[in-house]
């Protein structure tokens, strides 16, 4: 039997489950590990119903090619898969909850309650639909730009798997309401404990294969995708630093409290930010942008320029989240100038892929490709000029609390990183499935004027709903008295909640298409339609 | 251990440490004799396949 | 020129990158959170403040778990507004024992910092069974579920516990009788002396209109009513030395 020692190793950690859901000290511990237990059932029997490697089984190229060189690409294809899948939960997970905000009825207690379904759509989009994104084009580019297999062998394997278990037991904890109530860190101990150990993994494979290439320098977007592994490894640890009540409890209390816990929060939540879904997307940029544009990154080093101001600066603002709170002044103050000195570095990187394209603009009218990875450093720089204003101190005593903040948050999150996964997802699937194109690019087009489409509604909707919050909080009459209610302004809000699900509706449907593209292109067909732009007026000069 | 000591070091050597930092990576980056091995790396990607 | 030609080495050594880089991502971190710890001035001095009692504490799990950080924050900032709406701006003191913090970052509902004492009993459980009937605007979800749900006993002095190993000042006579406090703390007919004086100021009596059933219920609506009332702000002066900040 190939697989005698995955299959053991799984049988005994189903045992494990099993030991956990009997001798459990809280009914949600011994829930969790019922689902760990099926979980992980239902893996033993698919690995069990396995007839040979899988990658000779499902899909007929590549990894063989050229002996023990060629590159190792059945995670990335599961990778690419998964990511569109995560995608999907956490954009219909994004719409639910955003009915619920502006129809209360749609709540269902108590698994589908806003606050235990919120959670779920941020973990879902940052970590399951992101960080999917991350792990398999970080294994596609770590193999070309080092001319090296993925090192590690099937531990790769268990990176992609153990991350999708960690996806699993994170989403079914916060149903369940097992979370520690740290934003984007709410998962508790033990599957805090499990993503770490994959973590490590992970940077053994991508380290492991720098260490082993066979190009000389190091591509700017691994210094960028390492800088990601390592400091998220760094923030996980420290921020989730806790004590379990017992070691077959569910509940953890954090080692810090009060004002110290939440500097650490938000040095972990900006960073999370800054390094998962800044950093790890801006390594995909640089290598998918001048890949797709068939042309060199505008300015090297001005990439590295980018690469050390970045990771430098980043790691400074997380107190501009606590404005105005009891944190002490110096760290708010701090904070805010280093969160301003960012939107330099941000918008030199922005500058740096946009003129990649310098003396070939055509293709962002020609390629619908190279057309979403310039909205996406488009909503990068918005979103990075945005920040840097809303961490000005005064700007955010109004912004801060309000809906604003969630506008801009999406627009980096459905702009950039949205955006830029789907054109790296886009640029892979053909390749990783030896397809000669995508299945249908008039539906790339689609995809992008409907997703388009929904962040600009979505973010505009948000930047009325949240200044009109912040205003009508503190709107005083003639006589000095408050004027609204804090009910009133809640109602104030309904439209606004209403027009985002519509914004959050289109971005949804963009997906499906894409999903379907997808599906379509890995079967092989190619959908017979007239092209994007007709031949005559393309071999026109660009000027 | 008290503010105005801790504020008094980050006022003088901070500041130094960022300065002497700021110069360095622009140093590092645009020193002369570095733009061939720039070239170099910046066409890694379109190398491959 | 070897100082220049160091560059090219970091570019082409993956280890040192990756020190490198791990050295320049914790400068930050180390700068700003390592002095919260050994400043004298991050938590100002106030009487009054004291871990939660059993049932505050379980109501706070309760709080946690359900996710309401995610619609209410417990941060007053002092501005004019805030402090007419909520009441005395939030001090660092008061969430001294808080594991985790739960400032929040987002006011979908309105702050709860001091919402203690606010509404009665009967008002918080209506609100949380069926949050439109008292709140018609409100786009709250529905709690009623908490009345069905027992707390259990025999966690709540494990839960003390690990709050001990971290710091928190239960002494052991606390954990102790935590069971047996936190069925007291809801029980009309109890005698009160002994959680009053392990716990000062906590506020007694049936919460969740059912004095014959402990329930989550009850826990929730006493955590919410002793937020914000602990400091006695007749002896606290803002504009101490040590307070300064």
């Amino acid at each position: 039997m190939k697989h005698a020692a995955q299959v053991i190793a799984v049988a005994a950690a189903a045992i494990l489950a099993l030991f956990g859901a009997a001798f459990g000290r809280d009914e949600l511990f011994q829930a969790h590990a019922w689902i760990l237990f099926f979980v992980l059932a239902l893996a033993g029997y698919l690995l069990l119903q396995r007839k040979t490697s899988e990658d000779a089984a499902l899909i007929p190229l590549k990894d063989g090619e050229g002996g023990a060189t060629a590159y190792m690409d059945g995670p990335i294809r599961y990778g690419a898969v998964a990511t569109m899948f995560w995608g999907i939960v956490g954009f219909l997970v994004g719409v639910v909850i955003a009915v619920q905000l502006a129809w209360p009825q749609f709540n269902f207690e108590p698994y589908l309650n806003f606050g235990r379904l919120r959670p779920l759509h941020t973990s879902a989009v940052i970590f399951a639909f992101g960080g999917n994104a991350l792990l398999c084009t970080s294994f596609w580019v770590v193999q070309r730009t080092c001319r090296q297999r993925l090192f590690g062998g099937d531990l790769v394997w268990f990176v992609f798997w153990g991350y999708q278990l960690f996806i699993v037991l994170a989403a079914t904890g916060y149903l369940l309401g097992v979370t520690q109530s740290k934003e984007y860190a709410e998962p508790e101990w033990y599957v805090d404990l499990w993503l770490t150990i994959v973590w490590v993994a992970y940077l053994v494979v991508f380290f492991g294969t720098l260490l082993t290439r066979r190009e000389p320098h190091i591509y700017v977007a691994n210094w960028f995708y390492l800088s990601f592994i390592i400091t998220i490894a760094m923030l996980h640890v420290v921020n989730n630093l806790a004590i379990p009540v017992s070691l077959l409890g569910s509940k953890s209390y954090s080692a810090f409290a009060g004002v110290q816990d939440a500097l650490t929060q938000w040095w972990y939540g900006h960073n999370a930010v800054g390094f998962f879904l800044t950093a790890g997307f801006l390594g995909m940029m640089y290598y998918f942008m001048p890949k797709q544009a068939e042309r060199p990154v505008y300015s090297y080093r001005l990439s590295i320029v980018h690469f050390w101001s970045l990771i430098f600066l980043y790691i400074w603002a997380g107190p501009h989240h606590l404005h105005y709170t009891a944190l002490p002044d110096w760290a708010q103050t701090l904070g805010m100038v280093f969160s301003i000195m960012l939107w330099m570095p941000s918008w030199g990187g922005m500058i740096n892929g946009l003129m990649t394209l310098a003396g070939a603009w055509d293709k962002v009218r020609t390629d619908p490709l190279i057309r979403m990875m310039v909205i996406a450093l488009a909503f990068y720089g918005m979103s990075t000029f945005e920040g840097p204003m809303m961490s000005i101190k005064t700007v955010n005593s109004l912004s801060h609390y309000t809906d604003w903040t969630i506008g801009h948050v999406h627009s980096g999150a459905l702009g950039w990183v949205g955006m830029i996964s789907f054109a790296a997802i886009y640029f892979l699937v053909p390749r990783l499935w030896g397809r000669r194109r995508l299945y249908s690019l008039r539906m790339v087009n689609w995809h992008f004027w409907l997703a388009t489409l929904g962040i600009v509604v979505y973010a505009a909707v948000m930047w009325v709903s949240g200044i009109t919050q912040g205003l009508m909080w503190r709107e005083y009459d003639a006589e000095g008295f408050l004027v609204y209610s804090f009910a009133e302004t809640v109602a104030a809000m309904h439209p606004y909640y209403a027009l985002r699900v519509f914004g959050g509706l289109l971005y949804l449907l963009g997906a499906l298409i894409m999903a379907y593209n997808l599906y379509q292109t890995i079967r092989g067909r190619e959908r017979q339609e007239r092209p994007l732009v007709t031949t005559a007026t393309a071999a026109q000069p660009a000027e | 251990m008290d503010y105005e000591s801790f504020r008094h070091f980050a006022d003088i050597w901070g500041l130094v440490y960022l300065v002497v930092l700021f110069v360095g990576i622009i140093a590092f980056t645009f020193r002369p004799g570095g733009k061939k091995g720039a070239k170099d790396a910046a066409n890694i990607p379109l190398r491959e396949d | 020129m070897a100082f220049m030609d160091s560059h090219k080495k970091l570019e082409k050594n993956a280890s040192l990158l990756l020190v490198f880089s791990f050295v320049v991502v914790t400068i930050g971190g180390i700068v700003e959170i390592a002095p919260l710890f050994y400043l004298d001035n991050t938590i100002e001095e106030v009487d009054g403040v004291r871990p939660y009692s059993p049932l505050e504490l379980a109501g706070r799990d309760v709080y946690i778990r359900e996710g309401c950080y995610v619609c209410h924050s417990q941060m007053v900032r002092p501005f004019r507004d805030e402090v007419e709406r909520y009441g005395t701006y939030s001090l660092a003191a008061e969430s001294m024992y808080d594991r985790p913090f739960q400032w929040g970052s987002k006011r979908t509902g309105p702050d709860l910092a001091r919402v203690g004492g606010r509404y009665s009993n009967a008002w918080h459980v209506q609100h949380l069974i069926d949050p439109q009937s008292v709140v018609p605007e409100s786009i709250m979800p529905k709690y009623g579920f908490l009345l069905d749900r027992d707390l259990e006993p025999e966690m709540i002095a494990d839960n003390l516990k690990a709050n001990q190993m971290l710091g928190v000042p239960y002494c052991d006579e606390m954990i102790e009788l935590a069971a047996a406090d936190m069925a007291d703390q809801a029980d009309p007919n109890a005698d009160w002396e002994g959680v009053l004086t392990r716990y000062p100021k906590a506020v007694t009596g049936d919460f969740d209109g059912d004095p014959d059933r402990l329930t989550e219920m009850d826990a929730l609506v006493a955590y919410l009513q002793m937020l914000g009332t602990l400091v006695d702000f007749t002896t606290y002066r803002a504009d101490a030395e040590e307070n300064l900040r």
